[in-house]
């Protein structure tokens, strides 16, 4: 059949372009997402991390794919296949530090992504289910990275193991059962290692690719917050686009390409001269096999698990320990109601809140050195002072946010051209 | 036919759909746990994971006095302690110190929850799984360890938390563990010949 001879010409003139966009709307997401949304055009170095989250995840999952050809997940086999990664396999050794050091970079980069919303107020109206989705997607990479380190079978994945599934242990009547169910045995075993093996490669990161997908919904419904804390979206010009925003393609994309940059240069050098990270990455008691008859004489968990676990440590009762550490968490879902503040910014906030954020930053730090370190006494008192601490940034905001003298916010974006 | 088609939009029975609906997703619900049930159920240890449960048998002819030894059962360590008459004689001047010193809260069979928390006061067994959150306590026996100070009355240390345990695994206070350590079910089915994972009652020293 002859084609009629008006569709000739108009397929011509659109060409594959026009052909695509109707089967699948490609122009019209790069339009709504890209180059017609609009980002304040204030944001500072701090705005980088929720881009570099975003890469290190892909990241984690690309050498992570690569890491499952060659991984055996078994007790006879675990942790030899992982010293055939590292010895034998071409290139193997990079393609698991990269995956090593990506989880102690992701926790880095996403500690400092939640720091940023802590100062700007970010986790505040309308930002409150951004927030949320956030600290979800936190609690998800969190029993994402335990699982991971669980299956090195290494004598601190072991133990660590051990620990942690433990915790379910204290809770009241169902704990001793649910600890069994975890295990699928009467303790940590193969087991174990399978089934955290399925969830790691698989669930979890399914469930953090959906999550970050509504987080990222959510974000562009809102749109983001600034370092000044006030809704662009208030001041609207003749265009009906944000006088003080900028089109996110390509200003932001090229900035963020800059951030990628330099976070790459950060990576590659822990990669290629310290990938233990003088036994913080990765422990050194992970370099020998698991032995459930062993305890390794010193355990704490990786760096970005140790203020928890100071606070677990500080406690003389397992089921408060627990439960405080549970709390520690949780208190974070509660910040965008806890904050009474007139302004959302720390740049207008009064001296109180910036001395208890000072003193928040200072407790989380030193709880997590502390975590590291043997539960000595001493250590232990001071564990105890920054766990105040620490809770006492959350459950005194109400009063000092609405106590405290605050400097007006301005009417439009600071900005230095 | 083609009657109701036309009249079904302005006599519809919106109570009738909402029960339905409701039903409907009540029903789907009820298959939903059906199904689920199979999956959750296949995280219990499985039948060769129950079936490694067997009892485990040791030697006990060949412990000195004051030794430990290190046995095995259902993937858990446990410690065999041939306690001195000493050791026995000094448990109940801890007492004081300790957080469940009749071991009410703590875990044990009934033949095991007396004093020296044991079948024979001799022979002490106990899960080496630390009670507060599953690390292996260490033995420091010996009454004023170099770690623990000169007032330390000898019994377990854990490295992770810093938990105590007396001779008779029995937690002092101050320690993040909150009760003893578990004692497993065990019998003496010779005088020299312990077997841990049955109860007395099930082997010949139910008549000693
Ligand atoms: C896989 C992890 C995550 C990814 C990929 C991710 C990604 C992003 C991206 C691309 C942005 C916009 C750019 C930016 O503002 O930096 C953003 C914004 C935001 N994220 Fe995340 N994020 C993650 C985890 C978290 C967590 C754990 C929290 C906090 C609990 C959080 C809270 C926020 C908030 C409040 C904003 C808005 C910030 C503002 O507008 O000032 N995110 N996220
Ligand atoms: S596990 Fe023994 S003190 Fe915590």
């Amino acid at each position: 059949m002859a084609a009629t001879p008006d569709s000739v010409p108009a397929a011509k003139k659109g060409g594959f372009r026009v052909w695509l966009n109707k089967r699948l709307p490609v122009d019209e997401f790069v339009e709504s997402q890209l180059t017609g949304y609009y980002a304040p055009k204030n944001f500072n170095i701090w705005y980088f991390f929720g881009a570099l989250s975003l890469m290190v995840f892909v990241l984690q999952i690309v050498s992570g794919i690569f890491l499952t050809m060659h991984y055996k997940p078994s007790e006879a086999e675990a942790f030899n296949s992982v010293e055939y990664i590292m010895r034998e396999v071409e290139w193997g050794w990079l393609i698991r530090y990269m995956h090593s050091t990506g989880a102690s970079f992701f926790f880095i980069v996403i500690y400092l992504h939640m720091f940023r919303a802590m100062m700007y107020g970010s986790y505040r109206g309308p930002r409150e289910l951004l927030w949320i989705f956030g600290m979800v997607i936190y609690l998800a990479l969190m029993a994402e990275a335990f699982m991971g380190y669980v299956l090195p079978w290494g004598n601190m994945s072991y133990w660590g193991a051990q620990v942690i599934v433990n915790l379910f242990g204290t809770i009241p009547v169902i704990g001793p059962g649910l600890v069994e169910w975890i295990r699928g045995d009467y303790g940590i075993a193969d087991s174990t290692l399978n089934r955290f093996f399925a969830l790691h490669v698989i669930a979890v990161p399914f469930a953090i690719a959906l999550l970050i997908a509504l987080h990222l919904v959510a974000l562009r419904q809102t749109g983001s917050n600034n370092p000044d804390g006030i809704e662009i979206k208030a001041k609207i010009g003749a265009d009906g686009k944000p006088i003080d925003g900028i089109p996110f393609h390509p200003y932001y994309t090229v900035k963020d390409l800059v951030g990628v940059g330099v976070f790459l240069l950060f990576f590659c050098g822990v990669i290629f001269f310290v990938p233990t990270f003088g036994g913080l990455f990765l422990e050194k008691p992970n370099f020998e096999p698991a032995n459930a008859l062993s305890t390794p004489a010193h355990i704490a968990p990786v760096w970005y698990f140790t203020a928890y676990y100071a606070m677990l440590r500080a406690v003389p009762d397992q089921q408060m320990g627990a439960l405080l550490m549970l709390c520690s968490l949780v208190v974070f879902f509660f910040l965008p109601w806890l904050d009474r503040s007139p302004v959302k910014s720390i740049r207008y906030k009064g001296i109180l809140s910036k001395i208890f954020l000072t003193l928040f930053v200072i407790s989380f730090i030193g709880l997590s050195y502390l975590g590291l370190m043997p539960a000595e006494p001493i250590y232990v008192v001071f564990t105890r002072i920054f766990t105040v601490l620490y809770f006492a940034f959350f459950l005194l905001m109400p009063w000092y946010t609405s106590v405290e003298k605050c400097k007006p916010a301005p009417e439009r974006v600071t900005y230095h051209a | 036919m083609s009657d109701a088609v036309t009249s079904s939009t302005e006599d519809v029975d919106v109570s009738r759909r909402k029960f339905l609906t409701a039903a409907t997703a009540a029903t789907g619900a009820i298959g939903v746990a059906f199904v689920a049930t199979p999956f959750i159920a296949s995280w219990k240890p499985s039948e060769r994971a129950r079936a490694m449960g067997a009892p485990t048998e040791i030697d006990l002819s060949k412990m000195e006095p004051g030794q430990m030894v290190v046995a095995s059962w259902r993937k858990q360590p446990i410690y065999v302690v041939r306690r001195t008459p000493e050791m026995v004689a000094a448990l109940a001047a801890v007492d004081s110190k300790l957080k469940d010193p009749k071991s009410a809260e703590s875990a044990q069979p009934e033949y095991a929850r007396n004093d020296a928390r044991a079948l024979k006061p001799e022979f002490l067994v106990v899960y080496a799984t630390c009670t507060h959150l599953g690390c292996l306590p260490k033995e420091h026996f010996k009454p004023g360890d170099a770690l623990l100070g000169t007032d330390w009355p000898g019994g377990f240390f854990c490295p992770c938390h810093g938990s105590k345990f007396d001779m008779a695994g029995r937690v002092f206070a101050g320690s993040p563990a909150s009760i003893n350590l578990g004692i497993p079910p065990h019998a003496f089915e010779t005088e020299t010949l312990l077997v841990i994972g049955v109860d007395p009652a099930a082997t010949v020293q139910g008549a000693a």
